[in-house]
């Protein structure tokens, strides 16, 4: 996930020897190309090195594929490492990558010095030992302290339960039945509740691809027929051109406010526990604002430059519109739409975090901001584990988005 | 979904129970159960995060989450749209919604947070020139409290030099911000209006005619703003101005202790509709409220609790030593100047979780005295406005089921009972730091007894 993983796929298949077809041997070559077109060029080689296709120059590959990025990633670490020890002020420093580490796992690297020295001084062991020696601010630490916290609230609110039958078999056996009845309602109430937790790191991600999700397949509902729209008609496009022109700019913060307002006025006020709050409405409201336009234009432009012989066809057919634009049009420039699609996630996720901090929507743009808020150098390092994570997301987001594209275009294309 | 326990015969819970429990009152019927509140990453969301985590919600059959919100105007929106059913909030905020004074909307309180509990720091570069204005006893340390007399000649000669001093506070309706201004014009410094009269000019950030722009930053981000030269102080809750000794980049000079003592400070609202449709859950909140503020007041090794309750991240999240300073009844000024300071927080002591009129009505004088509130207006405004906005009679309904419940005993609310029958007003005090006499059902006198502020 760190690096390791490169993207090969823009280098032409090596050796290129045209197999004779068999279904039942090994084809290195069509397993490779397979790899490539689903975005995991890496494992071409190893899969070319299986069926003894040049060994050594596969080896080679692999080598060059698999070590290079792996000394970057070391010297990166090594610079981060030296530049924590230099960027530091008396209110805020760089957590160093350790301490990143222990952010997110919740335990020191035996071999080196603990990096919050001060987090276990005074502590008893048993205060990690109770949370499987995890420190309970770590990410994972934390997400270990909920599990434990959901235990002990079943148990008391199991006790909640005994308690008021008890009571209800004491007013039975008074013969007020009426209390008894009211009580035992009461223990129900009690054995129907479940745990309100706190969102955990994980549970943050988690509703941030839901937001980010809906963001998006809205933006496309809405981009892919306007964007047909315009490629068909011209006269159309020139009227919409201003529109698409102004608003595509617009930072992410500034369309909050707007969203707000609508959502605000637009959605009901959901239970407290549901999923479904307002403000993953917002921050989706926002992230389809900032990843409508590339699908659009690119739409547009896919549907603009569809071949006019294509459509020549279709005249002398006399298909109607509805076939034209399923049968031709759309057909002709789903790569371009593809395209815009891939840039349309890789916008919406990248919006996204900015989006949650302002709408306050539980999902990691929150936790950077609590993080911030909290303000000392765990919670800092918290977010660099963050920052990682994000962009690990986003690029395979991205690679889901490459496999769709290569899988609705004709020809290997280089994009 | 309920573990299974091994089933005890009831008859055994029966007498376990009765020896635990005595007389026990019934529930109350709650109109919603499942409630979300809203708090700021500061030590006094206590009460609220105290009640989540001993339990006490629970007791009431309430299944609540907190959530922490990234600013107070944030706060303050979703509790009016009904994202959040209640939140802690600025003593000010429910008072200025509901003036409307920023954004209008009918906001109540019926508990109090607490008292006290914030700070005035200041840059270690101001402390250096203030520090020779302030009188020291004989082992060199500066007599407490400091005012802004050691502040004035600095002041004066910015605003000579045209390049008046910028300090921050958290909010425009925030005790903060009537504190520092409170702490300044005690000292004869003009901290800027909102409204001239004589022009009949509003100003929104509040600079008309100042010796010192008071600017909005954000509690947490305060001690970053001081260091990066952006203001040269500001007054905000804690753990912020410990953060900054701590830190070492500035010197908290007063509390708010020095400067009123026991003031309201953070309460806890809830929208007007959102209090009409739920009255019983209102009680049943207030109900856990209170057992919460009486715990963290009820004994030292409580507060030592608390303190690691709220450095969990989900919480306030700052380190448990930055928390502790404070909470547990010290204060540190300069680094190594640690006194005593049991009253620096107060939950439940001095009755201080009880919503008086009187509090009320001191902030409504402090919106009319910095033309937040841009008209005079008659003593009986006052009292209408208090009676709207603060609760007592709900926070009462709260006291009795609890006394019903065998929880409490009467007398460990006798100043409660006694507030709300003497009709929920404080007895006159001049324990300011300017030493003037507030009463509460005078306020017009109070306004017309400063030297600074519109009359």
């Amino acid at each position: 996930m760190n690096g390791a993983v490169v993207d090969t796929t823009t280098a032409p298949p090596e050796g290129a020897v045209k197999a004779k077809k068999s279904k039942f041997t090994y084809n290195p070559n069509r397993v490779a190309h397979t790899l490539n077109k689903l975005g995991l060029g890496y494992f071409s080689p190893f899969a070319r090195l299986i069926g003894k296709d040049e060994p050594a120059k596969q080896l080679r590959e692999i080598a060059l594929n698999t070590l290079l990025p792996i000394v970057a990633f070391a010297g990166f670490v090594i610079a981060w490492a030296v530049l924590a020890k230099a960027v530091q002020t008396d209110s805020v420093q760089i957590p160093s990558p350790h301490q990143a580490w222990y952010a997110l796992t919740g335990t020191a690297i035996p071999a080196f010095s603990h990096p919050f020295p001060e987090s276990i001084e005074g502590l008893e062991a048993p205060y990690f030992a109770d949370n499987d020696g995890m420190d309970p601010k770590s990410i994972n630490g934390f997400a270990q302290a909920e599990k434990l916290a959901e235990k002990e609230y079943m148990i008391s609110q199991q006790e909640r339960v005994d308690k008021f039958l008890a009571r209800s078999e004491e007013a039975a056996a008074e013969g007020d039945t009426e209390k008894a009845a009211k009580y035992k309602e009461n223990s129900e109430m009690f054995a129907s509740k479940t745990y309100q937790g706190n969102k955990t790191f994980y549970d943050q991600i988690w509703i941030s691809l839901l937001t980010v999700a809906i963001g998006f397949i809205v933006a496309t509902v809405v981009a892919v027929p306007i964007g047909v729209l315009c490629g068909i008609s011209p006269m159309f496009n020139i009227a919409m051109n201003p529109l698409i022109q102004l608003f595509k700019p617009v930072s992410p913060l500034a369309w909050f406010p707007i969203v707000f307002v609508f959502t605000t006025w637009g959605i009901a006020t959901p239970p407290s526990d549901s999923i479904w709050q307002r403000a993953l409405f917002t921050s989706a409201g926002v992230v389809m604002l900032c990843s409508l336009w590339p699908t659009l234009i690119n739409t547009a432009v896919g549907v603009a430059s569809v071949d006019k012989d294509h459509l020549n066809v279709a005249k002398v057919l006399k298909l109607g519109w509805a076939k034209r634009i399923g049968k031709i049009v759309l057909p002709a420039s789903l790569p371009l739409i593809f395209t815009g699609l891939r840039l349309s996630i890789g916008v919406g996720w990248m919006v996204l975090i900015a989006a949650d901090m302002m709408a306050q929507n539980q999902g990691l743009g929150k936790f950077v901001w609590d993080m911030y808020q909290n303000g000392d150098t765990m919670s800092t390092a918290q977010i660099i584990v963050a920052v990682f994570v994000i962009g690990a997301i986003g690029f395979f987001l991205d690679r889901i988005m490459l496999v769709c594209q290569r899988l609705v275009t004709f020809e290997e294309q280089n994009i | 979904m309920i573990p299974k326990l091994k089933l005890i015969k009831p008859t055994m819970i029966a007498a376990v129970v009765a020896l635990i429990v005595p007389a026990k009152a019934d529930l109350l019927d709650v109109e919603k159960d499942t409630l979300k509140f809203g708090f700021i990453k500061l030590t006094d969301c206590a009460p609220i995060v105290i009640a989540k985590e001993k339990g006490y919600f629970d007791d009431e059959g309430l299944s609540v989450t907190v959530e922490a919100q990234g600013n107070w105007k944030e706060l303050l929106n979703r509790v009016i749209t009904g994202d959040l059913d209640g939140a802690h909030m600025l003593a000010g905020q429910p008072i200025g919604a509901t003036v409307g004074f920023g954004t209008q909307a009918d906001i109540m309180t019926a508990y109090s947070l607490d008292y006290n509990g914030n700070g005035i720091t200041v840059s270690n570069d101001l402390w250096e020139q203030m520090k020779p204005n302030v009188p020291a006893d004989e082992d060199g340390k500066p007599i407490h409290p400091i005012t802004a007399e050691s502040l004035k000649p600095i002041s004066d000669a910015a605003v000579a030099a045209n390049n008046k001093l910028k300090m921050g506070m958290v909010f425009p309706v925030s005790t903060h911000n009537y504190e520092i201004r409170y702490w300044l014009a005690a000292a004869g410094i003009k901290p800027g209006f909102y409204f001239d009269p004589s022009t009949g000019q509003v100003d929104v950030p509040g600079f008309l005619n100042g010796d010192v722009e008071l600017s909005v930053t954000p509690p947490p981000q305060m001690p970053q703003t001081l260091e990066q030269g952006t203001i040269v102080g500001y007054c905000v809750g804690e753990p912020w101005n410990q953060q900054a000794v701590f830190k070492g980049i500035g010197v908290p000079v007063t509390t708010n202790y020095d400067i009123w003592k026991n003031n309201p400070e953070k309460v806890f609202g809830v929208s007007k509709e959102w209090a009409e449709a739920n009255p019983n859950t209102w009680i049943a909140v207030t109900k856990a409220l209170i057992r919460a503020g009486h715990w963290l007041d009820a004994a030292p090794e409580n507060r030592v609790e608390a303190a690691e309750i709220l450095s969990q991240p989900n919480y306030v999240g700052a380190p448990v030593e930055v928390i502790s300073n404070s909470m547990t009844g010290t204060f540190e000024f300069e680094k190594g100047d640690k006194r005593e300071m049991p009253d620096f927080n107060v939950f439940f002591r001095y009755n201080a979780s009880y919503p008086y009129y009187s509090d009320c009505v001191w902030f409504l004088t402090q919106m009319v005295r910095w033309g937040q509130i841009a008209e005079q207006k008659p003593d009986s405004y006052f009292k209408e406005m208090a009676e709207k906005i603060y609760r007592p009679d709900v926070y009462m309904e709260a006291v009795k089921e609890l006394i019903d419940d065998g929880e409490f005993e009467e007398e460990d609310f006798a100043e409660a009972f006694a507030a709300f029958e003497s009709g929920g007003y404080k007895e006159p005090t001049s324990e300011f730091i300017d030493g003037k006499t507030y009463d509460g059902t005078k306020p017009n006198e109070y306004i017309q007894s400063f030297d600074i502020g519109l009359k």
